[in-house]
Protein backbone atom coordinates (compact mmCIF):
# COMPACT_ATOMS: atom_id res chain seq x y z
CA UNK A 1 0.00 0.00 0.00
CA UNK A 2 1.14 3.48 -1.23
CA UNK A 3 0.75 6.00 2.03
CA UNK A 4 1.19 9.21 -0.42
CA UNK A 5 -2.22 7.63 -2.29
CA UNK A 6 -5.80 8.08 -1.19
CA UNK A 7 -8.44 6.74 -2.67
CA UNK A 8 -11.16 8.52 -4.61
CA UNK A 9 -8.47 11.79 -5.09
CA UNK A 10 -7.72 10.56 -8.39
CA UNK A 11 -10.88 10.52 -9.27
CA UNK A 12 -11.91 13.66 -8.45
CA UNK A 13 -9.10 15.45 -9.92
CA UNK A 14 -10.05 14.13 -13.26
CA UNK A 15 -13.05 15.22 -12.81
CA UNK A 16 -12.08 18.56 -11.38
CA UNK A 17 -9.66 18.85 -14.86
CA UNK A 18 -12.80 18.26 -17.00
CA UNK A 19 -14.94 20.67 -14.95
CA UNK A 20 -12.03 22.90 -15.54
CA UNK A 21 -11.67 22.27 -19.49
CA UNK A 22 -15.15 21.61 -20.69
CA UNK A 23 -16.07 25.41 -20.77
CA UNK A 24 -13.42 26.49 -22.94
CA UNK A 25 -13.37 22.99 -25.40
CA UNK A 26 -17.18 23.91 -25.89
CA UNK A 27 -16.75 27.77 -26.33
CA UNK A 28 -13.74 26.93 -28.67
CA UNK A 29 -15.82 24.72 -30.77
CA UNK A 30 -18.52 26.95 -30.68
CA UNK A 31 -16.44 29.15 -32.56
CA UNK A 32 -15.90 27.19 -35.61
CA UNK A 33 -19.23 25.83 -36.31
CA UNK A 34 -20.93 27.30 -39.43
CA UNK A 35 -24.57 27.51 -38.19
CA UNK A 36 -25.83 30.66 -36.66
CA UNK A 37 -28.17 29.14 -34.35
CA UNK A 38 -24.82 27.90 -32.01
CA UNK A 39 -26.13 25.33 -30.66
CA UNK A 40 -26.92 23.26 -33.90
CA UNK A 41 -23.79 22.02 -35.33
CA UNK A 42 -23.54 22.00 -39.25
CA UNK A 43 -20.20 22.01 -40.16
CA UNK A 44 -16.65 23.43 -38.91
CA UNK A 45 -16.09 26.95 -40.41
CA UNK A 46 -13.96 30.29 -40.02
CA UNK A 47 -17.03 32.65 -40.85
CA UNK A 48 -16.83 33.92 -37.63
CA UNK A 49 -13.11 35.07 -37.51
CA UNK A 50 -13.96 36.73 -40.92
CA UNK A 51 -16.96 38.82 -39.52
CA UNK A 52 -14.75 39.93 -36.85
CA UNK A 53 -12.11 40.89 -38.66
CA UNK A 54 -14.43 42.97 -40.77
CA UNK A 55 -16.29 44.17 -37.78
CA UNK A 56 -15.01 48.21 -37.53
CA UNK A 57 -16.32 48.00 -33.74
CA UNK A 58 -14.26 45.16 -32.94
CA UNK A 59 -11.05 46.74 -34.59
CA UNK A 60 -10.67 49.98 -32.43
CA UNK A 61 -11.70 48.07 -29.44
CA UNK A 62 -8.88 45.60 -29.70
CA UNK A 63 -6.73 49.23 -30.92
CA UNK A 64 -8.23 50.81 -27.88
CA UNK A 65 -6.95 47.36 -25.85
CA UNK A 66 -3.85 47.37 -27.08
CA UNK A 67 -2.91 50.58 -26.43
CA UNK A 68 -3.95 50.36 -23.00
CA UNK A 69 -1.80 47.19 -22.34
CA UNK A 70 1.21 48.35 -24.04
CA UNK A 71 1.02 51.89 -22.12
CA UNK A 72 -0.49 50.70 -18.63
CA UNK A 73 1.97 47.67 -18.75
CA UNK A 74 5.39 49.78 -19.72
CA UNK A 75 4.76 52.19 -16.81
CA UNK A 76 4.07 49.79 -14.41
CA UNK A 77 7.00 47.66 -15.39
CA UNK A 78 9.29 50.36 -15.12
CA UNK A 79 7.64 51.72 -11.44
CA UNK A 80 8.12 47.82 -10.28
CA UNK A 81 11.88 47.74 -11.31
CA UNK A 82 12.96 50.29 -9.40
CA UNK A 83 10.89 49.21 -6.67
CA UNK A 84 12.21 46.20 -6.98
CA UNK A 85 15.81 47.06 -6.69
CA UNK A 86 15.32 49.19 -3.54
CA UNK A 87 13.89 46.32 -1.74
CA UNK A 88 16.31 43.93 -2.48
CA UNK A 89 17.96 44.09 0.08
CA UNK A 90 16.38 43.90 3.90
CA UNK A 91 15.80 47.54 5.09
CA UNK A 92 13.34 47.35 8.54
CA UNK A 93 9.77 48.57 6.70
CA UNK A 94 10.40 46.16 4.22
CA UNK A 95 7.56 44.12 4.91
CA UNK A 96 5.28 47.20 5.00
CA UNK A 97 6.83 48.64 1.85
CA UNK A 98 5.54 45.08 -0.08
CA UNK A 99 2.57 44.95 1.60
CA UNK A 100 1.90 48.13 0.26
CA UNK A 101 3.27 47.75 -3.50
CA UNK A 102 0.91 44.25 -3.16
CA UNK A 103 -2.58 46.02 -2.20
CA UNK A 104 -4.40 46.28 -5.28
CA UNK A 105 -4.14 42.50 -5.15
CA UNK A 106 -6.02 42.33 -2.10
CA UNK A 107 -8.53 45.09 -2.58
CA UNK A 108 -11.86 44.16 -4.26
CA UNK A 109 -11.27 45.54 -7.82
CA UNK A 110 -15.28 46.55 -7.84
CA UNK A 111 -14.83 48.77 -5.09
CA UNK A 112 -11.24 50.51 -6.43
CA UNK A 113 -12.98 50.70 -9.57
CA UNK A 114 -15.82 53.06 -8.39
CA UNK A 115 -13.53 54.93 -6.05
CA UNK A 116 -10.74 55.76 -9.21
CA UNK A 117 -14.01 57.18 -11.08
CA UNK A 118 -15.31 59.34 -8.76
CA UNK A 119 -11.95 60.70 -8.01
CA UNK A 120 -11.50 61.13 -11.86
CA UNK A 121 -14.96 63.03 -11.73
CA UNK A 122 -14.50 64.74 -8.88
CA UNK A 123 -11.25 66.29 -10.52
CA UNK A 124 -13.30 66.79 -13.74
CA UNK A 125 -11.05 64.77 -15.65
CA UNK A 126 -12.87 63.61 -18.57
CA UNK A 127 -13.31 59.96 -18.83
CA UNK A 128 -11.15 57.81 -21.91
CA UNK A 129 -8.02 55.94 -22.86
CA UNK A 130 -5.88 58.24 -20.20
CA UNK A 131 -7.84 57.43 -17.46
CA UNK A 132 -7.91 53.68 -18.18
CA UNK A 133 -4.02 53.45 -18.43
CA UNK A 134 -3.83 55.77 -15.41
CA UNK A 135 -5.54 52.96 -13.08
CA UNK A 136 -4.70 49.68 -14.89
CA UNK A 137 -0.65 51.07 -14.24
CA UNK A 138 -1.69 51.27 -10.26
CA UNK A 139 -2.80 47.52 -10.53
CA UNK A 140 -0.16 45.99 -13.04
CA UNK A 141 2.42 47.11 -10.51
CA UNK A 142 2.12 44.10 -8.18
CA UNK A 143 2.34 41.86 -11.06
CA UNK A 144 5.22 43.24 -12.35
CA UNK A 145 6.76 43.89 -9.70
CA UNK A 146 6.60 39.86 -8.57
CA UNK A 147 8.54 38.33 -10.82
CA UNK A 148 11.15 40.84 -11.20
CA UNK A 149 11.49 40.75 -7.06
CA UNK A 150 12.25 36.66 -7.81
CA UNK A 151 14.73 37.20 -10.06
CA UNK A 152 16.77 39.77 -7.89
CA UNK A 153 16.16 37.25 -5.23
CA UNK A 154 17.87 34.60 -6.82
CA UNK A 155 20.97 36.53 -8.39
CA UNK A 156 24.03 36.60 -6.92
CA UNK A 157 24.38 40.18 -5.23
CA UNK A 158 28.57 40.04 -5.66
CA UNK A 159 28.44 40.14 -9.54
CA UNK A 160 26.99 44.53 -9.54
CA UNK A 161 30.22 44.51 -6.89
CA UNK A 162 32.67 42.78 -8.75
CA UNK A 163 32.11 45.42 -11.55
CA UNK A 164 32.56 48.30 -9.21
CA UNK A 165 35.95 46.92 -7.90
CA UNK A 166 36.75 47.08 -11.45
CA UNK A 167 36.05 50.96 -11.15
CA UNK A 168 32.79 50.60 -12.98
CA UNK A 169 29.95 53.79 -11.48
CA UNK A 170 26.87 52.34 -9.78
CA UNK A 171 24.92 53.39 -13.01
CA UNK A 172 27.74 51.37 -15.70
CA UNK A 173 27.70 48.40 -13.27
CA UNK A 174 23.87 48.70 -13.28
CA UNK A 175 23.36 49.41 -16.99
CA UNK A 176 25.89 46.20 -17.89
CA UNK A 177 25.60 43.77 -15.28
CA UNK A 178 22.49 44.09 -13.21
CA UNK A 179 20.52 44.59 -15.71
CA UNK A 180 21.19 42.02 -18.56
CA UNK A 181 21.00 39.58 -15.74
CA UNK A 182 17.65 40.56 -14.63
CA UNK A 183 16.17 40.73 -18.03
CA UNK A 184 14.14 37.87 -18.17
CA UNK A 185 12.32 38.95 -15.01
CA UNK A 186 11.44 42.21 -16.35
CA UNK A 187 10.01 40.48 -19.55
CA UNK A 188 8.14 38.16 -17.41
CA UNK A 189 6.66 40.67 -15.18
CA UNK A 190 6.22 42.99 -18.39
CA UNK A 191 4.20 40.48 -20.10
CA UNK A 192 1.98 39.26 -16.63
CA UNK A 193 1.15 43.01 -16.29
CA UNK A 194 0.12 43.28 -20.19
CA UNK A 195 -2.17 40.01 -19.83
CA UNK A 196 -3.95 41.46 -16.81
CA UNK A 197 -4.38 44.98 -18.45
CA UNK A 198 -5.41 43.24 -21.27
CA UNK A 199 -7.93 40.67 -19.82
CA UNK A 200 -8.95 43.28 -17.27
CA UNK A 201 -13.41 44.29 -17.80
CA UNK A 202 -14.27 45.59 -14.34
CA UNK A 203 -11.81 48.74 -14.23
CA UNK A 204 -12.49 49.50 -17.70
CA UNK A 205 -16.13 48.93 -17.47
CA UNK A 206 -16.21 51.86 -15.22
CA UNK A 207 -13.81 53.99 -16.43
CA UNK A 208 -13.89 54.00 -20.48
CA UNK A 209 -15.45 57.21 -21.55
CA UNK A 210 -17.85 56.91 -24.42
CA UNK A 211 -16.48 55.72 -27.63
CA UNK A 212 -13.16 54.49 -26.11
CA UNK A 213 -14.28 50.88 -24.67
CA UNK A 214 -11.88 47.62 -24.29
CA UNK A 215 -12.46 43.99 -25.81
CA UNK A 216 -13.51 42.98 -22.73
CA UNK A 217 -16.25 45.75 -22.19
CA UNK A 218 -17.29 45.42 -25.83
CA UNK A 219 -17.78 41.31 -25.24
CA UNK A 220 -19.63 42.03 -22.40
CA UNK A 221 -21.85 44.42 -23.93
CA UNK A 222 -22.28 42.34 -26.25
CA UNK A 223 -23.09 39.09 -24.62
CA UNK A 224 -26.12 41.30 -22.61
CA UNK A 225 -27.31 42.53 -26.22
CA UNK A 226 -28.01 38.54 -26.89
CA UNK A 227 -25.34 35.58 -27.98
CA UNK A 228 -23.95 35.29 -31.38
CA UNK A 229 -21.53 33.33 -32.83
CA UNK A 230 -19.07 36.40 -32.74
CA UNK A 231 -18.70 36.37 -29.21
CA UNK A 232 -17.64 32.70 -29.23
CA UNK A 233 -14.88 33.82 -32.10
CA UNK A 234 -13.58 36.85 -30.04
CA UNK A 235 -13.44 34.68 -27.24
CA UNK A 236 -11.71 32.38 -28.35
CA UNK A 237 -9.24 34.83 -29.85
CA UNK A 238 -8.69 36.66 -26.44
CA UNK A 239 -8.24 33.10 -24.71
CA UNK A 240 -5.69 31.94 -27.07
CA UNK A 241 -3.22 35.37 -26.37
CA UNK A 242 -3.76 35.19 -22.61
CA UNK A 243 -2.84 31.17 -22.45
CA UNK A 244 0.46 32.49 -25.47
CA UNK A 245 1.64 35.13 -23.38
CA UNK A 246 1.15 33.39 -19.44
CA UNK A 247 3.06 30.50 -21.64
CA UNK A 248 5.87 33.07 -22.49
CA UNK A 249 6.18 34.52 -18.99
CA UNK A 250 6.52 31.51 -17.47
CA UNK A 251 9.22 30.26 -19.67
CA UNK A 252 11.25 33.65 -18.91
CA UNK A 253 10.91 33.39 -15.37
CA UNK A 254 12.65 29.79 -15.67
CA UNK A 255 15.34 30.67 -18.00
CA UNK A 256 18.60 29.73 -16.19
CA UNK A 257 20.03 32.02 -13.72
CA UNK B 1 23.46 58.61 -7.74
CA UNK B 2 23.58 59.70 -3.94
CA UNK B 3 26.09 57.11 -1.43
CA UNK B 4 23.48 57.95 1.08
CA UNK B 5 21.57 54.17 0.66
CA UNK B 6 18.51 54.85 2.53
CA UNK B 7 17.78 58.11 0.39
CA UNK B 8 18.72 55.93 -2.88
CA UNK B 9 15.91 53.34 -1.68
CA UNK B 10 13.38 56.19 -1.17
CA UNK B 11 14.32 57.80 -4.48
CA UNK B 12 13.68 54.16 -6.55
CA UNK B 13 10.38 53.76 -3.97
CA UNK B 14 8.62 57.21 -4.67
CA UNK B 15 7.27 56.34 -7.96
CA UNK B 16 5.66 53.37 -7.28
CA UNK B 17 4.51 54.03 -3.68
CA UNK B 18 3.30 57.38 -5.22
CA UNK B 19 1.18 55.40 -7.94
CA UNK B 20 -0.40 53.34 -5.51
CA UNK B 21 -0.85 56.62 -2.83
CA UNK B 22 -2.64 58.91 -5.98
CA UNK B 23 -4.69 55.95 -7.49
CA UNK B 24 -6.00 53.69 -4.81
CA UNK B 25 -5.01 54.98 -1.35
CA UNK B 26 -6.81 59.05 -1.96
CA UNK B 27 -9.61 57.42 -4.32
CA UNK B 28 -10.80 55.29 -1.04
CA UNK B 29 -11.19 58.52 1.37
CA UNK B 30 -12.73 59.86 -1.30
CA UNK B 31 -14.74 56.94 -0.93
CA UNK B 32 -15.42 57.31 2.63
CA UNK B 33 -16.22 60.90 2.58
CA UNK B 34 -18.63 60.43 -0.53
CA UNK B 35 -20.12 57.69 1.62
CA UNK B 36 -21.44 60.46 3.98
CA UNK B 37 -22.76 62.94 1.24
CA UNK B 38 -25.93 63.18 -0.78
CA UNK B 39 -26.54 62.28 -4.26
CA UNK B 40 -27.51 65.50 -6.26
CA UNK B 41 -26.15 67.48 -8.61
CA UNK B 42 -24.95 66.99 -12.43
CA UNK B 43 -21.92 64.80 -10.83
CA UNK B 44 -24.08 62.65 -9.07
CA UNK B 45 -23.07 64.07 -5.83
CA UNK B 46 -24.28 67.05 -3.49
CA UNK B 47 -20.61 67.78 -2.64
CA UNK B 48 -21.99 70.70 0.06
CA UNK B 49 -24.29 68.13 1.78
CA UNK B 50 -23.33 68.20 5.54
CA UNK B 51 -21.64 64.58 6.19
CA UNK B 52 -24.31 62.43 7.87
CA UNK B 53 -24.70 58.65 8.39
CA UNK B 54 -28.00 58.83 6.00
CA UNK B 55 -26.88 56.44 3.59
CA UNK B 56 -25.89 53.49 6.01
CA UNK B 57 -29.41 53.70 7.87
CA UNK B 58 -31.05 53.56 4.19
CA UNK B 59 -29.10 50.10 4.06
CA UNK B 60 -31.58 48.78 6.92
CA UNK B 61 -34.37 51.51 7.54
CA UNK B 62 -36.50 53.22 5.18
CA UNK B 63 -38.65 56.29 5.65
CA UNK B 64 -41.97 56.00 5.28
CA UNK B 65 -44.43 59.36 3.89
CA UNK B 66 -45.21 60.21 7.73
CA UNK B 67 -41.63 60.04 8.62
CA UNK B 68 -41.62 56.88 10.23
CA UNK B 69 -39.07 54.69 9.84
CA UNK B 70 -39.92 51.30 8.42
CA UNK B 71 -37.35 48.17 8.46
CA UNK B 72 -35.88 47.54 4.65
CA UNK B 73 -35.02 44.17 4.49
CA UNK B 74 -34.13 43.71 0.34
CA UNK B 75 -30.46 45.30 0.85
CA UNK B 76 -29.60 42.82 4.19
CA UNK B 77 -31.05 40.40 2.17
CA UNK B 78 -28.69 40.67 -0.91
CA UNK B 79 -25.74 41.45 1.35
CA UNK B 80 -27.11 38.13 3.50
CA UNK B 81 -26.87 36.37 -0.04
CA UNK B 82 -23.79 37.71 -1.47
CA UNK B 83 -21.72 36.28 2.25
CA UNK B 84 -24.03 32.83 1.92
CA UNK B 85 -22.88 32.81 -1.84
CA UNK B 86 -19.13 33.24 -0.67
CA UNK B 87 -19.53 30.39 1.65
CA UNK B 88 -20.92 27.84 -0.37
CA UNK B 89 -17.97 28.77 -2.71
CA UNK B 90 -15.65 28.50 -0.57
CA UNK B 91 -16.92 24.75 0.49
CA UNK B 92 -17.24 23.52 -2.39
CA UNK B 93 -13.75 24.84 -3.44
CA UNK B 94 -12.62 22.99 -0.43
CA UNK B 95 -14.72 19.96 -1.37
CA UNK B 96 -12.93 19.55 -4.29
CA UNK B 97 -9.55 21.12 -4.07
CA UNK B 98 -8.05 19.40 -1.06
CA UNK B 99 -8.64 16.00 -2.51
CA UNK B 100 -6.47 17.34 -5.89
CA UNK B 101 -3.64 19.18 -3.81
CA UNK B 102 -3.73 15.50 -2.26
CA UNK B 103 -3.39 13.60 -4.90
CA UNK B 104 -1.05 16.03 -6.73
CA UNK B 105 1.58 15.62 -3.85
CA UNK B 106 1.67 12.47 -4.41
CA UNK B 107 2.81 12.19 -8.09
CA UNK B 108 6.14 12.06 -9.48
CA UNK B 109 8.33 15.54 -10.25
CA UNK B 110 7.05 16.23 -13.99
CA UNK B 111 3.62 15.26 -13.17
CA UNK B 112 3.11 18.10 -11.02
CA UNK B 113 4.51 20.06 -12.61
CA UNK B 114 2.33 19.52 -15.87
CA UNK B 115 -0.93 19.38 -13.08
CA UNK B 116 0.31 22.82 -11.57
CA UNK B 117 0.57 24.42 -15.46
CA UNK B 118 -3.58 22.91 -15.99
CA UNK B 119 -4.20 24.05 -12.63
CA UNK B 120 -2.83 27.63 -13.08
CA UNK B 121 -3.77 28.09 -16.91
CA UNK B 122 -7.61 29.08 -16.24
CA UNK B 123 -6.65 31.76 -13.67
CA UNK B 124 -4.60 33.70 -16.07
CA UNK B 125 -7.06 33.62 -19.04
CA UNK B 126 -10.11 36.12 -19.07
CA UNK B 127 -12.96 36.11 -16.29
CA UNK B 128 -15.37 37.25 -18.75
CA UNK B 129 -14.79 34.42 -21.24
CA UNK B 130 -14.64 32.02 -18.48
CA UNK B 131 -18.29 32.68 -17.01
CA UNK B 132 -19.55 33.15 -20.43
CA UNK B 133 -18.40 30.00 -21.48
CA UNK B 134 -20.69 28.47 -18.89
CA UNK B 135 -23.38 30.92 -19.82
CA UNK B 136 -23.23 28.85 -23.55
CA UNK B 137 -23.55 25.57 -21.79
CA UNK B 138 -26.10 26.10 -19.24
CA UNK B 139 -28.39 28.20 -20.90
CA UNK B 140 -31.74 26.72 -22.11
CA UNK B 141 -31.16 25.23 -25.88
CA UNK B 142 -27.75 24.36 -24.68
CA UNK B 143 -26.45 20.74 -24.88
CA UNK B 144 -26.64 20.40 -21.04
CA UNK B 145 -30.32 21.12 -20.61
CA UNK B 146 -31.47 18.85 -23.80
CA UNK B 147 -29.06 16.14 -22.48
CA UNK B 148 -31.53 16.39 -19.27
CA UNK B 149 -34.82 16.62 -21.38
CA UNK B 150 -33.38 13.94 -22.95
CA UNK B 151 -33.16 11.51 -19.65
CA UNK B 152 -36.56 12.45 -17.98
CA UNK B 153 -38.29 14.60 -20.56
CA UNK B 154 -40.83 17.47 -19.11
CA UNK B 155 -39.54 20.72 -21.09
CA UNK B 156 -36.82 22.36 -20.87
CA UNK B 157 -34.92 22.74 -17.63
CA UNK B 158 -33.78 26.21 -16.24
CA UNK B 159 -30.35 25.94 -15.69
CA UNK B 160 -29.24 29.51 -15.66
CA UNK B 161 -30.36 32.51 -13.34
CA UNK B 162 -30.41 30.71 -10.00
CA UNK B 163 -28.18 30.62 -7.35
CA UNK B 164 -26.72 27.00 -8.52
CA UNK B 165 -25.14 28.54 -11.70
CA UNK B 166 -24.07 31.81 -9.36
CA UNK B 167 -22.34 28.93 -7.68
CA UNK B 168 -21.10 26.77 -10.33
CA UNK B 169 -19.41 30.24 -12.05
CA UNK B 170 -17.44 31.37 -8.53
CA UNK B 171 -16.13 27.73 -7.83
CA UNK B 172 -14.94 28.01 -11.89
CA UNK B 173 -13.44 31.47 -11.32
CA UNK B 174 -11.40 30.94 -7.75
CA UNK B 175 -10.91 27.13 -7.66
CA UNK B 176 -7.47 27.66 -8.40
CA UNK B 177 -7.02 29.95 -5.20
CA UNK B 178 -8.08 26.71 -3.31
CA UNK B 179 -5.62 23.87 -5.22
CA UNK B 180 -2.46 26.47 -4.72
CA UNK B 181 -2.08 27.03 -0.69
CA UNK B 182 -3.17 23.44 0.06
CA UNK B 183 -0.47 21.69 -2.47
CA UNK B 184 2.13 24.23 -1.57
CA UNK B 185 1.22 22.55 2.54
CA UNK B 186 0.79 18.86 1.10
CA UNK B 187 4.12 19.16 -1.10
CA UNK B 188 6.11 20.32 2.14
CA UNK B 189 4.41 17.36 4.10
CA UNK B 190 6.76 14.64 6.19
CA UNK B 191 4.70 11.87 5.03
CA UNK B 192 6.10 9.46 8.06
CA UNK B 193 4.14 11.18 9.96
CA UNK B 194 1.07 9.01 8.57
CA UNK B 195 2.64 6.02 8.27
CA UNK B 196 3.69 6.82 12.16
CA UNK B 197 -0.32 6.82 12.47
CA UNK B 198 -0.90 3.86 10.38
CA UNK B 199 1.60 1.25 12.42
CA UNK B 200 0.14 2.76 15.60
CA UNK B 201 -3.19 1.49 14.04
CA UNK B 202 -4.93 4.14 12.87
CA UNK B 203 -6.98 3.71 9.54
CA UNK B 204 -6.81 5.53 6.70
CA UNK B 205 -9.75 8.23 7.02
CA UNK B 206 -8.41 8.52 11.02
CA UNK B 207 -4.88 9.22 9.80
CA UNK B 208 -6.77 11.73 7.59
CA UNK B 209 -9.08 13.17 9.89
CA UNK B 210 -6.19 13.07 12.91
CA UNK B 211 -3.18 14.12 11.12
CA UNK B 212 -2.93 15.24 7.72
CA UNK B 213 -6.07 17.47 7.89
CA UNK B 214 -4.46 19.67 11.37
CA UNK B 215 -1.56 19.79 9.90
CA UNK B 216 -3.32 21.25 6.39
CA UNK B 217 -4.97 24.15 8.27
CA UNK B 218 -2.79 27.09 7.32
CA UNK B 219 -3.23 25.79 3.48
CA UNK B 220 -7.16 25.47 4.24
CA UNK B 221 -7.31 29.21 5.76
CA UNK B 222 -5.55 30.80 3.32
CA UNK B 223 -7.32 28.89 0.24
CA UNK B 224 -10.63 29.89 2.14
CA UNK B 225 -9.71 33.40 2.28
CA UNK B 226 -8.42 33.57 -1.18
CA UNK B 227 -11.50 32.24 -2.32
CA UNK B 228 -13.81 34.05 0.23
CA UNK B 229 -12.66 37.41 -0.19
CA UNK B 230 -13.00 37.61 -4.07
CA UNK B 231 -16.28 35.79 -3.77
CA UNK B 232 -17.67 38.84 -1.39
CA UNK B 233 -17.03 41.11 -4.50
CA UNK B 234 -17.57 38.97 -7.66
CA UNK B 235 -19.98 41.27 -10.06
CA UNK B 236 -18.86 39.30 -13.14
CA UNK B 237 -20.47 35.92 -12.33
CA UNK B 238 -23.16 37.13 -10.85
CA UNK B 239 -23.87 39.43 -13.87
CA UNK B 240 -24.11 37.05 -16.21
CA UNK B 241 -25.12 33.60 -14.67
CA UNK B 242 -27.35 35.12 -11.97
CA UNK B 243 -30.58 37.05 -12.57
CA UNK B 244 -32.66 39.60 -10.74
CA UNK B 245 -33.11 37.44 -7.81
CA UNK B 246 -29.78 36.55 -7.16
CA UNK B 247 -28.04 39.85 -6.80
CA UNK B 248 -25.17 40.15 -4.93
CA UNK B 249 -23.58 42.79 -3.36
CA UNK B 250 -21.22 43.87 -6.78
CA UNK B 251 -24.30 44.16 -8.89
CA UNK B 252 -25.95 46.82 -6.44
CA UNK B 253 -23.03 48.95 -6.16
CA UNK B 254 -22.58 49.03 -9.94
CA UNK B 255 -26.56 49.88 -10.11
CA UNK B 256 -25.98 52.58 -8.36
CA UNK B 257 -23.13 54.15 -10.66
CA UNK B 258 -25.31 53.24 -13.78
CA UNK B 259 -29.10 53.04 -14.14
CA UNK B 260 -30.15 54.35 -10.56
CA UNK B 261 -27.60 56.84 -10.67
CA UNK B 262 -26.57 57.37 -6.60
CA UNK B 263 -22.71 57.78 -6.01
CA UNK B 264 -23.17 58.19 -2.38
CA UNK B 265 -25.24 55.10 -1.76
CA UNK B 266 -23.08 53.01 -4.51
CA UNK B 267 -19.93 54.74 -2.20
CA UNK B 268 -21.45 53.47 1.36
CA UNK B 269 -22.36 49.72 0.06
CA UNK B 270 -19.03 49.65 -1.16
CA UNK B 271 -17.25 50.67 1.83
CA UNK B 272 -19.75 48.13 4.00
CA UNK B 273 -17.75 45.84 1.12
CA UNK B 274 -14.34 46.90 2.15
CA UNK B 275 -15.57 46.37 5.99
CA UNK B 276 -16.65 43.23 5.52
CA UNK B 277 -13.67 42.18 3.76
CA UNK B 278 -11.42 43.03 6.89
CA UNK B 279 -13.79 41.48 9.59
CA UNK B 280 -12.84 38.05 7.84
CA UNK B 281 -9.00 39.36 7.37
CA UNK B 282 -8.95 40.35 10.65
CA UNK B 283 -11.05 36.89 12.18
CA UNK B 284 -8.73 35.01 10.38
CA UNK B 285 -5.15 36.94 11.62
CA UNK B 286 -6.73 36.27 15.69
CA UNK B 287 -7.23 32.51 15.08
CA UNK B 288 -4.08 32.04 13.47
CA UNK B 289 -2.26 33.49 16.76
CA UNK B 290 -4.19 31.37 18.96
CA UNK B 291 -3.06 29.14 16.81
CA UNK B 292 0.51 29.42 17.13
CA UNK B 293 0.26 30.09 21.04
Amino acid sequence: MNIRRFPMTREISLLVLVYLYVPVVVLVSYSFNANRTATVWSHASLDWYGRILANPAIQSATQNSLVLALCAATAATVIALLAALATARAFPSRGGVEAVLNMPLILPEIVVAVATLMLFVALGVQLGLGTMILAHTAFCIPFAYLPIRARLEGMNQSYGEAAQDLYANRFRSFRRVTLPLLWPGIMAGFTLAFVTSLDDFLTSFFLSGPGTTTLPVYIFSSIKAGITPEINAISTVMLVISVLLVSLSFFLGRLRR
Amino acid sequence: MTGNPTLRRLGLLTPALMTIAVLIGVPLMLLFWISLLQKGGSSGVDWGAAPSLGNYIRLVWEEDFDGTMILNTSYLVILLRSILQAAVTTGLSLLFGLPVALWMAGLSRGQRDMMLLLITIPFWTNLLVRNYAWLIILRDDGWLSQAINFVSPGGPIQLLYNDLAVAIGLTYSFLPFMILPLYTVFEKFDWRLLEAAHDLGATRSRALRRVLIPIAMPGIAAGSLLVFIPCLGAFVTPALLGGGKTLMLGNIIQMQFGASRNWPFGAALAVVLLGLMLFVMVCMAIWRNRRVK
